[in-house]
């Protein structure tokens, strides 16, 4: 298992470098600089400003000193926002939309899972009809969309829930249910395929065989087999909604890190777009390997450490 | 002898989209205490589906006992609820599947999947369960029990999973063991093996069985009395002797005479059955193996033959007995093997409807 890991995370490294090499040299091949602005900058002001942060240097070198500077867990600073590093923004942001995230992330998944597992359930009765019209429903409806309905119907006309803004429990609930519905619709879509397809198999009439509730064999025999589909999809869905949803964060004006994705692009502020990139695999390539642990640990026949599948 | 299960004119339906397929239509049969009885038939002949039947492991829907009953130890099942079917599934009957391959829960260590039943229907305590689970393991024919316990499927070969599904099977001593093809899915060597255990622990444990399957190799091997089924009816019942040396009915015919044997050497073609099945969403007027009969007359493409009897133990649906009927040789094959057996009646015997 430790050896699997140690592996696991050589490989991450090497992805890591990938991705940053990339990103690197597109940003730098994308016309424009972040101190492009209507405003015609002097040619020796902007001399200066490419000295200062070291954008006259030719490529290798800046590429270099942008490797150095990574390992070291240094991002550099910003060049929009002069008074802040990467790191900065990062540690201000991540941590709200962590907790955003965590939130959807539960909601998601429990009722994901409840919706689904009921619908196979009842395979065709109405609690079947009634949890895919919800699941159809949440696939189909954009996340900004439910978050102004929400808005609209719980806060402004019911005041149960804050509007906007990110400051206690209760302000988090609106953020985060707007986040969890689609990933909720579509963990119930495929809890429910996945265990339609689970309990036509032999072993589930062998469970019955031997005089099991179906309330036993559902808990027991059904879902942990169930489970391997929706645990794939876990792994992408954890990184994008921990690290921020850029629309969702706007709506409610939560200062989270998913803004930074898409201003930094059009600002070219450089050392943003990096460091969010880098930050972002980070938590993917992570949360991946979480989700090939998880598999070793759900099925058995999954071995970690020779990394085949047993048979 | 105690009979432990009657079984009267069942009848199975199952509701499709192309109609209601009637699946098994009036079999009648009883079993007795420690008896071993086979059911033989092709594929969708229906057997499969009578032996669930008696389990109640049927769909339900798109599955419906449209008739009759189902006595075991002179109890109907056919009117139980599923509540009361969880406390006879697994602990006075039991089934061992087809495949041992998928039968197994795969996420599930062996040991837990035997304990289920134990604490399920003994009220054992888990470390008694697992006491006894390495037991059952150890009686299967497992070697190394205390570790093969806590070990998955995905570790075990396809007759070792056998024989673990045999173990659950018979974790809380059933009465009834209901075998579906239990050797199909695996290699001749491994058939015998899983054979002589069942036999071996029938004795042991005093169980009836019912073993269904298509392998008439098999049915010599470990029956006491055979059925054989067409269309979801038994067309022929008797004891091994019975079935395998004086077969009446040309479907038992056909299915001996399609039976490979090493003396044949090659001069002659093995023998098949042309035809398939008749579509059972519209059983054919008389007798459904008329079709495919090259002996049938002309009254079994109107009337479908009533059962007559041969001997005490020996039936078979077939116009051939009629008093009236001519004589017809059956096949080469077939008739090197007939021979004259004590028991039978000098003349088949109508039988009364409802026996």
């Amino acid at each position: 298992m430790a050896k699997y890991i140690g592996k696991r995370l050589l490989y991450m490294l090497i992805s890591l470098w990938l991705i940053i090499t990339a990103t690197f040299f597109f940003m730098r091949i994308a016309p424009g600089n972040p101190f492009t602005s209507e405003k015609q900058l002097p040619p020796e002001i902007e001399a200066n400003l490419n000295a200062h942060y070291g954008l006259d240097k030719p490529w290798y070198a800046q590429y270099g000193d942008y490797l150095l500077k990574v390992v070291k867990w240094d991002f550099g600073p910003s060049f929009k926002y002069k008074s802040q590093t990467v790191n900065d923004l990062i540690s201000e942001g991540f941590p709200v939309s962590f907790i955003l995230g965590m939130e959807a992330i539960l909601l998601a998944v429990a009722f994901g899972l409840i919706l689904g597992i009921i619908a196979a359930l009842k395979h065709n009765k109405w609690q079947d009809y009634t949890a895919m019209i919800i699941a159809v429903a949440g696939i189909s409806v954009p996340s900004f969309i439910m978050a102004t309905f929400l808005q609209y119907f719980l806060a402004i006309k019911m005041g149960i829930f804050p509007v906007a803004r990110f400051e206690t429990f209760m302000h988090t609930i609106l953020p985060a249910l707007a986040l969890a519905s689609t990933p909720m619709a579509f963990i119930a879509r495929l809890t429910r395929s996945s265990m339609l397809e689970v309990m036509s198999n032999d072993y589930i009439k062998t469970a019955k065989a031997k005089g099991l509730s179906q309330g036993v064999i559902t808990v027991k025999h059904a879902i942990r087999n169930a489970l391997l589909p929706v645990v794939t999809y876990m792994g992408p869905l954890t990184a994008g909604i921990l690290t921020g949803s850029f629309v969702i964060e706007r709506i409610f004006g939560i200062p989270g890190l998913g803004a930074h994705f898409v201003t930094s692009i059009t600002n070219r502020d450089y050392t943003v777009i990096m460091g969010v990139t880098v930050f972002y695999s980070i938590i993917l390539l992570a949360s991946i390997l979480l989700v090939d642990i998880a598999y070793g640990i759900i099925d058995p026949r999954i071995k970690l450490a020779g990394g085949k599948k047993g048979e | 002898m105690e009979k432990i299960l009657e079984v009267k004119d069942l009848e199975v339906s199952f509701q499709t989209y192309g109609g209601s397929v009637k699946a098994v239509r009036g079999v009648s049969f009883d079993l007795h205490k420690g008896e071993t009885l086979a059911i033989v038939g092709e594929s969708g002949s229906g057997k499969s589906v009578t032996s669930q039947t008696i389990m109640k492991l049927i769909p339900m829907p798109p599955g419906k006992i449209t008739g009759g009953q189902i006595l075991f130890n002179g109890d109907d099942i056919v009117p139980k609820t599923e509540k009361q079917m969880e406390k006879i599934r697994g602990k006075e009957i039991s089934m061992i599947f087809q495949d041992p391959m998928t039968s197994l829960n795969p996420t599930m260590k062996i040991g837990t999947q035997i304990m289920e039943g134990l604490i399920k229907h003994q009220n054992m305590s888990k470390q008694a369960a697992k006491t006894r689970a390495v037991e059952l393991l150890n009686l299967v024919g497992i070697p190394m029990p205390e570790r093969r316990v806590n070990q998955y499927p995905h570790e075990f070969s396809g007759g070792m999973r056998q024989r673990a599904m045999i173990a659950i099977a018979l974790a809380a001593n059933p009465k009834l063991l209901i075998a579906d093809e239990p050797t199909t899915a695996l290699d001749v060597t491994i058939q015998a093996q899983i054979l002589d255990l069942m036999k071996d622990l029938q004795s042991k444990m005093d169980t009836s069985i019912i073993f269904i399957t298509h392998d008439l190799g098999v049915v010599a091997n470990v029956a006491d009395r055979v059925a054989v089924m067409y269309a979801g009816q038994i067309v022929e019942m008797g004891t091994v002797d019975e079935i395998f040396y004086d077969p009446r009915h040309p479907y038992t015919w056909g299915l001996l005479a399609s039976m490979p044997s090493l003396d044949n050497d090659n001069k002659a073609d093995l023998a098949a059955i042309p035809g398939t099945p008749p579509d059972l969403t519209n059983p054919p007027k008389g007798d459904a193996f008329a079709a495919r009969n090259q002996y049938a007359l002309a009254i079994d493409f109107e009337e479908e033959p009533p059962m007559y009897q041969i001997s005490e133990t020996h039936f078979a649906k077939t116009w051939l007995l009629h008093p009236d009927a001519p004589k017809v040789e059956p096949p080469e094959a077939v008739k090197k093997r007939m021979r004259q057996l004590s028991s039978t009646f000098d003349q088949a015997v109508l039988m009364k409807e409802g026996k």
